[in-house]
């Protein structure tokens, strides 16, 4: 299992020591994997900044419990997840999205990708077009709770499948099996889109050309 | 092992991860070179992480890092009281 860094545990020792202002360069690498998960359960930009201040402080608060048993980006994204869980428990949107994930990992749900017979790459810059970018989000958006924050926290944030299950408190194949999931609906909704708005290369640059 | 496209399929993820056994990326790969539907499929999912992954994908909010460093100051000037395991607060 991951452990915490040398150099981190050195911070959070000298932080709990009297070094108080170590603890914002102890966080610097993971403010923005903090509002990634933050977002990822909350799919709000306010909410998830506030859920994610919040989660900073509750880490700062409870530093002295942290053992160095697990990363701590890994313990921080623990915290988290609990921070924004609990505010959408409270919220109102709790009635609309279940937080009970149970169904989704048994369900008989059908996980065939959209068939093309080639692909030709669409150049990350095409993200320069905001409603590509928005397209992209609302996919996102609209994958089931459970698939979401696993397929964030992976193919966003990179963190790596034994990290995650640490965070989630499940096991390793369980998040395999979600981000499969979460991968092939996307492919699903996501492929003949841009296969059909962004179909050839050459229209590409022509299209970046006329806004340059 | 041999594998037809169904069976690909449910490699794809585990197969860009690289958490597949050497068994199954012979199997996979032998599959890949001979069906363009796959290559394309396997090829699209992979153009789409990469997409996702790009900051221009969520953006973090304007001055979001500006205000959580100015909260965490604020809570920081806060009294620590020793012996409480959860800290301050």
């Amino acid at each position: 299992m991951a452990q915490a860094l040398p150099q981190e545990l050195e911070w959070i020792a000298r932080i709990l020591m009297g070094e108080r202002d170590l603890f914002h360069e102890l966080i610097r690498p993971y403010e923005r994997t903090v509002y990634m998960t933050a977002v990822s359960i909350l799919r709000d930009a306010a909410e998830a900044e506030d859920a994610a201040q919040e989660a900073m402080i509750k880490a700062y608060r409870g530093l002295k419990s942290f053992r160095g048993d697990a990363k701590f980006s890994t313990w921080l994204t623990s915290i988290t997840l609990n921070e924004a869980r609990s505010r959408l428990r409270k919220s109102a949107r709790v009635k609309v999205e279940s937080l009970d994930n149970s169904g989704q990992d048994g369900g008989q749900e059908d996980f065939t990708p959209f068939l093309v017979a080639d692909w030709r790459e669409i150049p990350s810059e095409a993200l320069e077009r905001e409603e590509l970018a928005q397209h992209i989000e609302r996919a996102i958006d609209g994958l089931p709770p459970s698939y979401r924050e696993v397929f964030l926290l992976r193919d966003k944030e990179e963190m790596s499948i034994e990290e995650i299950a640490q965070a989630l408190g499940v096991k390793a194949n369980l998040v395999k099996v979600r981000l499969f999931r979460a991968r092939m609906m996307l492919q699903k909704q996501l492929a003949p889109y841009l296969k059909r708005e962004l179909p050839q290369r050459r229209r590409w640059f022509s299209w970046l050309g006329g806004r340059a | 092992m041999k594998l037809d496209c169904k069976h690909v399929w449910p490699y794809i993820s585990d197969y860009i991860d690289d958490t597949v056994t050497p068994e199954e990326r012979r199997a996979i790969e032998q599959h890949l070179e001979t069906c363009e539907v796959c290559s394309a499929i396997l090829d699209s999912v992979h153009n789409i992480l990469v997409l996702t992954a790009d900051d221009r994908i969520f953006r973090l909010p304007l001055g979001y890092s500006e205000r959580l460093h100015e909260r965490i100051g604020e809570e920081l000037a806060k009294a620590w009281p020793d012996g409480d395991a959860h800290g301050p607060g």
